[in-house]
């Protein structure tokens, strides 16, 4: 059925939590209303990146972005637009005025500097139809791989593109796919980790939800590489939607014989089965997320043996990444040199970054590798918001750090990410702003990890949870002269003999804090203050006599009647009594009471 | 799936479908919408257009509405404006006329000169 106008609403997460399934269920309404809805159809799409101006409505062919879309909104643009086409240029994306909308909205700087490889068919298509992936060159990939090319070109072509893993440490893929291949055993298995646990980090979600077909695509691509015929995607159930997509995906592979037996005519056979996750953080580890495959409690255990010679139930294994798969077809449709062609020397192609925390545009972009932290927060994010000053951001999730101000022309790399003593992760990207205190955000991070910990070694079961008690007694002002060395000294333990990667890693948001933040955590333990004005115990609120009118207004507000004074004259604050609720501020009209770090 | 063929032929009938999602570099037939065009019989029109392209498998044209252009007198009108700006401006038209414009303008490259607002004044 050919419609003249295809209307695409985001049917991620973040959109259909702000009702865009109730937005596609009236706009049909609508159209049957006033009888076009032969011309004009409806379709949901993956995230397209700009959460924060969410829920996106695209209206093709003219291109036209609406933004915030409410249900109120929609009579309007059915009405207007899909009747009698007139744009509803309030709820435009971009330069309302511009002559040409979808050019207008090429030049919103959030877009404007994206390269998109992995999110490439996210808003685009309607991840529910497997012709539509069809029609943007899906599957092609495959098919050539299993009819022109061996396991080996394959493998040569990932080596030569230089991918590195999406995930996390950034491992080589090409590299990875080789030792598997070269393992001896009857069965080989391909799993794919969509275990996302990072907080703030949302870019496999998204992959899934708008481009599942890429991830069955590109694992099936693996499977002929390594000589594997089975493989699991590991997701946790806490991503509805993305389980969803993923069944209806895998059920059309079928269907279509892109999955199964003797996939285009070859004698090449792949099928792939989902695992749902219960949610544990160390179930992103590759060795906890085997065992869990496996029907067992998720712990990781030693390596080696790695898993490309011992992985799941003791077969060859190659875990790859949601967002590294979404590249591979690309690669080997466009060439491993046009994608080595893009990013830095030693990290080649993009990554995409969910952004977050005190940012104008939060969402999901994907950028070249070497794209530079003022880039991100300036030219793609919008700047900080009401004014503030940029203080840091923070990559990596809890195995990561932060990278304060003066960093902020550094590249974004693996190698430059790992130098600065944070890392690159699956893509978080928490930016912060001079209002936040950097030993309460190691503080956060950790607590993660202590609550994420799976308990089966000491150093992190343990050692991460005294650090957290000795990071607690700090922002309480009860911090002692030798906490800091004690912290370094545990961090340094923890670090060497950690069973896993989540323990080994998670004292890098500490390290990193120690690093450019020293003087912060010095005030805390010396001066008993907290400089960015976040700890609680450490603050005291205080009134300014020459402003107070002694109108009696916080005193009245006060919760627990710390506040005393005659009318007309200042009022006090019985620091003994407050409970730093902040109510006083809140109340005055004269702006007399403020927060003394 | 037993081919690339196959797979090339799923492709071809589904980027037909998708194809309206891309507008770079297309020639734009912009039908007047607005009540004096619909009045005047704008949508028959218009879906006349889509279906006279798809039968004939044209890609690379886009239709798109506007509002009123100001000579309602003249409705239905369109517009057929190339990816390089060249604008020829079509006046009372019916479905037959829209058919015809596809393949004598869209698809041979010759705009259909009885139908252009300069020929009706």
């Amino acid at each position: 059925m050919i419609y003249r106008s295809h209307v695409l609403v985001c049917g991620g997460t973040g959109c259909t939590s702000s009702k865009s399934m109730e937005i596609i269920k009236l706009m049909n309404e609508l159209l049957r209303e006033n009888n076009i809805e032969n011309e004009v159809k409806v379709i949901h799409t993956g995230c397209f990146g700009l959460c924060e101006k969410g829920p996106i409505v695209v209206v093709y062919p003219e291109g036209a972005t609406y933004s915030r879309v409410t249900l109120e909104d929609v009579k309007e643009i059915v009405e207007e637009h899909l009747v009698k086409g007139r744009i509803v240029k309030r709820l435009l994306l971009g330069d309302k005025d511009a002559e040409d909308v979808s050019k207008a909205l090429e030049e919103v700087g959030f877009f404007k500097h994206q390269v998109r490889i992995a999110l490439r068919n996210c808003g685009v298509i309607n991840p529910e139809n497997i012709e539509e992936y069809i029609a943007r060159d899906g599957y092609r990939a495959l098919g050539k791989v299993l009819t022109e090319m061996t396991p080996e070109q394959v493998i040569d072509v990932m080596k030569r593109s230089g991918l590195r893993g999406r995930g996390g440490a950034g491992f080589p893929t090409g590299l990875k796919w080789e030792f598997a291949a070269k393992a001896k055993g009857d069965q080989k298995y391909v799993c794919c980790n969509a275990d996302e646990g990072d907080p703030g980090a949302f870019m496999d979600r998204s992959i899934l939800e708008g481009d599942p077909h890429t991830v069955l695509e590109a694992m099936a691509i693996a499977g002929y590489a390594i000589g594997a015929n089975q493989g699991y995607i590991y997701v946790r159930a806490e991503y509805p939607i993305a389980v969803n997509r993923l069944r209806v995906a895998i059920d059309q592979a079928r269907e279509y014989g892109l999955l199964g037996k003797n996939i285009f005519g070859t004698d090449f056979s792949f099928d792939i089965d989902l695992r749902l996750g219960a949610g544990a953080f160390v179930c992103g580890e590759e060795t906890a997320l085997m065992t869990s495959i496996e029907g067992k409690r998720g712990e990781p255990r030693p390596r080696p043996p790695f898993p490309a010679n011992k992985g799941l139930w003791q077969k060859p294994t190659i875990l790859n990444n949601v967002e590294t798969y979404a590249n591979i077809p690309e690669i080997i449709l466009k060439g491993p040199e046009w994608f080595a062609s893009i990013g830095t020397e030693k990290s080649k192609g993009t990554k995409v970054f969910a952004v977050g925390g005190k940012i104008m545009n939060t969402g999901l972009v994907e950028i070249p590798m070497g794209t530079t932290i003022r880039q991100m927060i300036y030219d793609i994010g919008g700047g900080i918001p009401n004014g503030k000053k940029f203080k840091a951001v923070q990559t990596g999730g809890p195995s990561g750090g932060c990278i304060p101000a003066h960093l902020i022309d550094t590249p974004i790399d693996y190698d430059n990410l790992i130098a600065l003593g944070s890392m690159m992760g699956s893509g978080g990207f928490i930016v912060m702003d001079e209002d936040t205190c950097m030993v309460d955000i190691a503080k956060f991070f950790l607590g993660f990890t202590v609550d994420e910990s799976c308990g089966k070694c000491p150093p992190c079961r343990i050692g991460t949870k005294r650090m957290y008690e000795i990071l607690d007694r700090i922002t309480k002002g009860q911090g002692e002269d030798g906490d800091i060395e004690k912290l370094e000294l545990l961090a340094k333990n923890i670090s060497s003999s950690a069973l896993c990667g989540l323990g080994q890693t998670a004292p890098n948001p500490i390290l990193s804090t120690l690093r450019y933040f020293r003087d912060e955590y010095e005030a805390h333990i010396y001066e008993k203050r907290c400089p960015a004005g976040v700890c609680k115990e450490l603050l005291r609120y205080v009134i300014d006599e020459n402003k107070c009118k002694g109108c009696s207004l916080c005193a009245r507000k006060c919760p627990v009647n710390a506040i005393s004074g005659e009318v007309k004259k200042p009022y006090h604050i019985d620091a003994g009594k407050c409970i730093k609720c902040g109510a006083c501020i809140e109340s005055c009209k004269f702006g007399a009471i403020s927060k003394m770090a | 799936m037993k081919s690339l063929a196959e797979l090339e032929a799923i492709r071809e009938k589904a980027l037909k479908e998708i194809n309206l999602r891309d507008n770079t570099g297309k020639t734009r037939v912009v039908v007047g919408m607005a009540t004096c065009g619909i009045a005047a019989g704008a949508r028959p029109v218009m879906n006349a257009f889509v279906d006279e392209l798809n039968k004939r498998n044209v890609q690379n044209v886009n239709v798109t509405m506007t509002g009123c252009i100001g000579v309602c007198r003249l409705e239905p009108i369109a517009e057929v404006i190339t990816a390089d700006g060249v604008k020829t401006t079509y006046v009372k038209l019916d479905p037959e006329k829209a058919r015809k414009i596809v393949v004598e303008h869209l698809i041979n490259g010759r705009p259909v000169k009885e139908y252009t607002i300069s020929e009706a004044e």
